[in-house]
């Protein structure tokens, strides 16, 4: 268990480093990929909704700190949005082969909008307009890129979910 | 556990939004941004090489169109500039037989080069920087690409600071028209262009006008950047009978959404 809080962290850790380096400089047809947020589904749905929250609360924390945001305003969002995918993932999505790919394609839409109603909300001036419709599908599109590459990577480093050991046990 | 997490992000917010720059929790996201600099350093390091090979097949596909079009303005500006040099000279044996006393210009300053690291805003309005306060940057610096104005320093730790754009709706720098001299402020527009606002209609403002940092000789009220600091070029100016001011668009010297290195002007 101790051991999964490590590498999980460590996974994370690298994926905030990496976008605040690198991806997020990265503009294709207008959209950036969210690496962030892509490692965030593939450790929900391999976790479960508990570790989803715990991981996004402290990934957003991270990012807000490399980057020099409001603390709390990418943790809140990325919380609820593991809670979600890890209630996805326990639920409907358990075993599903094409969880993965669903849960990154709404989460960055929901995600998306949730970050423009926060903004909103906090004052901040924002184009509605460039997000939902100059950006959101290239950026969908970009993270759907990175899903499987990042799905691959994060379940094997974490290996397989809980309930599907379990489930081996019962069977065998 | 979420909904605990959940308040604590609220919380934490709230207490953020609330308490001044030096609040307890800015200096544990400084010290947090500290911390993790070298990592981003090392990250961007490893990755410097596929970007370059990257922007250098970039450029290879706009290289011949570019080529032919920096040809003539090759041209034109080496025209431009023996005139400029001539009206330069002029101007400074004008003055000094005047004794003409000045704003501070862009000579008391020093520049600060450093590389893009991201846009932390997601909207592409902020870009966050890899120097700080220990290269000397102070809040409200300004900050150009390619000689021109591209925004200024809002947020600061010792190693990273960010860059508020133009274009975002909270920027207004005070700007004339190099040609006229008509005074207005440079705001963001629709769609992350740019606009010369409150320009009174008696003012010429014309397609194709130089627009330039103003500066400000106020007391009360001094100004944030240095007088003339190019800032873009005017593609549209009308009026209406019903607007107290023009209407004018403007397009940045350079490409805002597409800056990897910026220079930071300290005192």
């Amino acid at each position: 268990m101790s051991f999964d809080v490590l590498k999980t962290f460590a996974l994370v850790f690298a994926a905030v480093v990496l976008q605040s380096a690198i991806v997020s400089s990265i503009d294709i047809a207008g959209g950036t990929p969210d690496l962030v947020l892509v490692t965030l589904v593939a450790v929900s749905l391999l976790r479960g909704a508990i570790w989803g929250a715990a991981v996004g609360f402290i990934a957003g924390l991270l990012i807000d700190t490399a980057n020099l945001g409001r603390l709390g305003e990418t943790s809140l969002l990325l919380t609820v949005a593991g809670y979600w995918i890890g209630r996805y993932g326990e639920t409907t999505g358990r075993d599903r082969t094409h969880a993965p790919v669903l849960s990154v394609a709404v989460v960055t839409i929901l995600y998306s909008v949730g970050a423009l109603a926060l903004h909103v909300v906090l004052g901040d001036p924002v184009d509605a307009g460039t997000v939902l419709v100059g950006a959101l599908i290239p950026g969908v599109l970009l993270n759907l890129l990175l899903t499987f590459p990042v799905y691959a990577l994060v379940r094997r480093v974490l290996g397989r979910p809980e309930w599907a050991t379990q489930e081996v046990r019962l069977l065998g | 556990m979420v909904g605990v997490l959940a308040v604590l992000s609220l919380a934490l917010l709230s207490i953020y939004f609330r308490e001044s720059s030096d609040g307890p929790l800015h200096g544990a996201q400084d010290v947090g941004a500290t911390a993790m600099r070298p990592f981003q350093v090392g990250t961007e390091r490893v990755a410097r090489p596929f970007r370059d090979l990257y922007g250098w097949f970039d450029g290879l596909l706009t290289a011949k169109d570019e080529n032919e079009k920096l040809r003539e303005e090759n041209a034109r500006l080496r025209l431009e500039a023996i005139q400029n040099q001539t009206a330069a000279q002029e101007n400074l044996d004008l003055k000094q037989q005047l004794d003409y006393q000045d704003l501070p210009g862009l000579e008391e300053y020093r520049s600060v080069n450093t590389r893009v690291l991201g846009d932390p805003s997601q909207f592409g309005r902020k870009l966050l920087i890899a120097a700080g306060s220990s290269n000397g940057i102070r809040m409200n610096a300004p900050v150009l690409s390619a000689g021109a104005l591209v925004g200024e320093i809002t947020e600061l730790s010792p190693d990273t600071a960010v860059v508020t754009l133009l274009t975002d709706e909270s920027s207004a720098v005070a700007a004339y028209s190099i040609r006229t001299g008509a005074l207005g402020l440079i705001q963001s527009g629709e769609g992350g262009s740019l606009a010369f606002a409150n320009v009174t209609k008696d003012k010429d403002v014309a397609r194709g006008d130089l627009v330039a940092t103003a500066g400000s000789s106020v007391p009360r009220l001094p100004s944030l950047f240095p007088r003339g600091i190019p800032i873009g070029i005017v593609t549209s100016a009308s009026q209406t009978d019903t607007e107290p001011f023009k209407q004018i668009q403007l397009v940045s010297n350079v490409d805002l959404s597409n800056l990897r290195a910026v220079t930071v002007l300290v005192r």
